[in-house]
């Protein structure tokens, strides 16, 4: 047991550095969607949604800069990690396929971002605690958005219900990591600073399960997780998205754009 | 596929303020209310400019013809002490 | 009832919208209009909210790729207000009865068209710079008139855009001018963006005057304020310091300062190139029209999706009013 009143700084580094690495990965699958929306207006959506990320994952990379032992700044963060040095949820990296992908990958990962927020606001470390609730406002607006489209797919046409219904499918196995903590999590939890991962697993499947049915769309059964984002333990989609996002100013490090 | 169908169109109405009205702001298309109102979040407010929004099916709104003007308003027109400045007051007289 | 247009008294109508155009009073949708006016307004509108979506592309290319995180959340700050413009443009389109449907068709085949300034590629992120300083600048030019236009839907739809430009340009310049005072290589391409975009944006004015065969009927409905070259001396004279202040060249050889006129003298484009690019040779257009169109086909069983659910809804229940209060 540790006994220190408080995590130390590179647990607090590690932790932080996960949720804003969530933020910044699933900015980037939205920002691939620029001007490629199904319609005009939800192309400002989805902008707006990646917007509410970035800064997100802003405040969170600025936080761990400060905790960091070497100087660091929000864009070493970002763009000079290698991907085996990303720590985001293996949920979001997934590609953005078609709508209904991207969308199936956007409520689950909603869902569970705003119970997560709504626990982080209670953090006894108050940088968190205020980003958290700075965020939860967003975040409620997201989960509206894609649970609005969930069910517009879900209960379309036949088309939209197959392609909603193959979506979620696709993603599921992935979302069992997001209730699964680590020994950092634990760590975290004991200290009253991090989320307990297990506790929000029966709101989510209650939520998600209840959005389901309005939609007519069934739940997929649970079968093998498939985890290690959090240990750097990623598809090489990742690779592919850090190479295009990070490739400028690695190309000219120690640029000023 | 057989259709070729786009969404209707609504009017979107932003209170910018409290203590103010509903102004229109523009127009969207959507599938349905719920749809039009966060596109006209989206659309209308990026820059936090509201904090109501109305929106209504485009053809729900029946508008007035301009050669009926004269009918509809002009008789008003001359109702003059309908507006404050046709009263004189004393100058020490303050807001009012 | 319509005017017989050949006839040489003007009806009582003509007689109103005259008065009105010549009082500087605005034009609204259901005043009666000169048909050639209404014609002339929806390709107008039209081929100005075109520009806006297409012009989302070449700069929606480099979100994923823009090189802190500062300048991602700008970018994408301004491709979205792209979008919007877009879609103000629409709404002032669809206000004189054309159809926002119709209208996209016809950018997806061809048949209406954009501002060629979008069909240049942009290979390099000083683009970004060069666009936004440049494009967005002569955008902006041309935009603040059209504030004061005489149909007044497109007026305010015009207000609107003008109040959100402002950080476009300002956002752009700031690029150009920490790429000038970064490394050598930052400022060679900075350079050569302002190589890339100087003429194409000289031609974004339009035609010359004497060579601009919609312009005099647009003047004279006050739907244009300022002609082509007016409006292109503006944009050099104002553009010209800035690129000074950057350190950069204006690549024209033509160019100097006139102390007689107080303007600057500059030299004329390739107009050749213009046309060819106007004519969809430019070397994007078939890439830009083809990711709109792929887009949009991309998007129809989502829109075919949301229209069947709303259908769905509407025979369960009548729309649901808000329990908030107004
Ligand atoms: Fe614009
Ligand atoms: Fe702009």
């Amino acid at each position: 047991m540790n006994t220190s009143p408080a995590p130390s700084k590179s647990d607090l580094f590690k932790y932080t550095l996960r949720q804003a690495d969530n933020s910044m990965v699933l900015c980037q699958r939205l920002c691939q969607w620029a001007a490629r929306g199904p319609d005009l207006e939800e192309d400002i959506s989805l902008t707006n949604i990646g917007l509410d990320l970035i800064g997100q994952a802003r405040s969170l990379y600025q936080y761990s800069a400060s905790l960091c032992d070497q100087q660091v700044n929000e864009d070493d963060l970002a763009f000079m990690r290698d991907s085996h040095e990303w720590s985001n949820l293996l949920l979001v990296e997934q590609p953005n396929g078609d709508f209904a992908d991207t969308i199936a990958r956007q409520y689950l990962y909603d869902a569970w971002h705003l119970l997560f927020l709504e626990q982080l606001t209670e953090s006894n470390d108050t940088t968190l605690a205020a980003i958290a609730a700075k965020s939860i406002k967003e975040v409620k607006y997201h989960n509206r958005h894609s649970s609005m489209w969930i069910k517009r797919l879900g209960d379309g046409t036949e088309v939209s219900h197959q392609r909603m219904q193959d979506a979620i499918a696709a993603v599921w196995p992935f979302t069992a990591e997001m209730f699964i903590p680590d020994e950092l999590d634990q760590r975290m939890l004991e200290f009253g600073t991090g989320v307990d991962l297990k506790a929000l697993k029966h709101t989510w499947d209650s939520q998600v399960s209840s959005l389901l049915v309005d939609a007519t769309l069934s739940k997929p059964v649970a079968g093998e997780a498939i985890v290690g984002g959090r240990q750097g333990q990623h598809a090489e989609y990742l690779g592919d998205l850090l190479e295009e996002m990070q490739s400028l100013p690695r190309s000219m490090p120690n640029h000023q754009w | 596929m057989e259709s070729k169908k786009d969404y209707p169109l609504w009017e979107v109405f932003i209170r910018s303020n409290r203590g103010i009205d509903h102004k229109h702001a523009g127009s969207l298309r959507a599938a349905d209310a719920e749809m039009a109102l966060q596109n006209a979040r989206d659309l209308y407010t990026r820059r936090s400019e509201g904090v109501s929004i109305w929106v209504v099916p485009s053809n729900q709104i029946i508008a007035s013809d301009p050669d009926d003007k004269e009918i509809l308003f002009d008789p008003s027109k001359d109702k003059i002490y309908r507006h404050p400045t046709f009263y004189s007051l004393p100058d020490e007289l303050e807001h009012m | 009832m319509r005017a017989n247009q050949n006839s040489k008294t003007l009806s009582a109508d003509e007689l109103k919208f005259e008065e009105l155009l010549a009082s500087g009073r605005k034009i609204e949708p259901r005043d009666w209009m000169p048909d050639d006016y209404r014609k002339t307004l929806i390709r107008q509108i039209g081929q100005h909210a075109h520009s806006e979506i297409i012009g989302m592309q070449p700069e929606g290319n480099w979100i994923t790729r823009a090189p802190s995180l500062k300048r991602k959340a700008i970018l994408m700050s301004k491709v979205q207000d792209e979008a919007g413009h877009g879609l103000y443009l629409y709404s002032a389109a669809e206000t004189l009865e054309a159809d926002r449907t119709d209208m996209l068709e016809k950018l997806n085949n061809g048949k209406m068209k954009y501002s060629s300034i979008f069909n240049y590629p942009t290979p390099c992120w000083a683009d970004m710079g060069a666009i936004g300083w440049l494009v967005d600048g002569a955008a902006i030019c041309n935009q603040v008139p059209l504030c004061r236009t005489s149909y007044g839907p497109y007026a305010r739809a015009m207000v609107r855009i003008c109040k959100e430009e402002s950080f476009h340009q300002r956002q752009g310049y700031e690029i150009m001018l920490t790429l000038c005072r970064g490394s050598a290589e930052q400022k060679q391409m900075a350079q050569d963006a302002l190589n890339r975009w100087w003429w194409p944006s000289i031609m974004m004015f339009g035609p010359r005057d004497d060579k601009s065969p919609n312009s005099e009927l647009s003047l004279k409905w006050k739907i244009k304020l300022f002609s082509n070259d007016e409006l292109r001396q503006k944009f050099v004279d104002i553009a010209v310091p800035q690129a000074n202040i950057l350190g950069l060249t204006v690549p024209d050889n033509d160019l100097s300062w006139n102390e007689e006129t107080g303007h600057y003298t500059y030299g004329e484009p390739d107009w050749e190139e213009f046309f060819e690019v106007i004519q969809g040779n430019g070397p994007c257009n078939k890439e830009r029209v083809s990711n709109r169109r792929e887009a949009h086909e991309n998007g129809q069983w989502v829109r075919d999706a949301a229209i069947a659910y709303a259908e769905k809804r509407a025979k369960i229940s009548r729309p649901k009013t808000t329990q908030d209060p107004l």
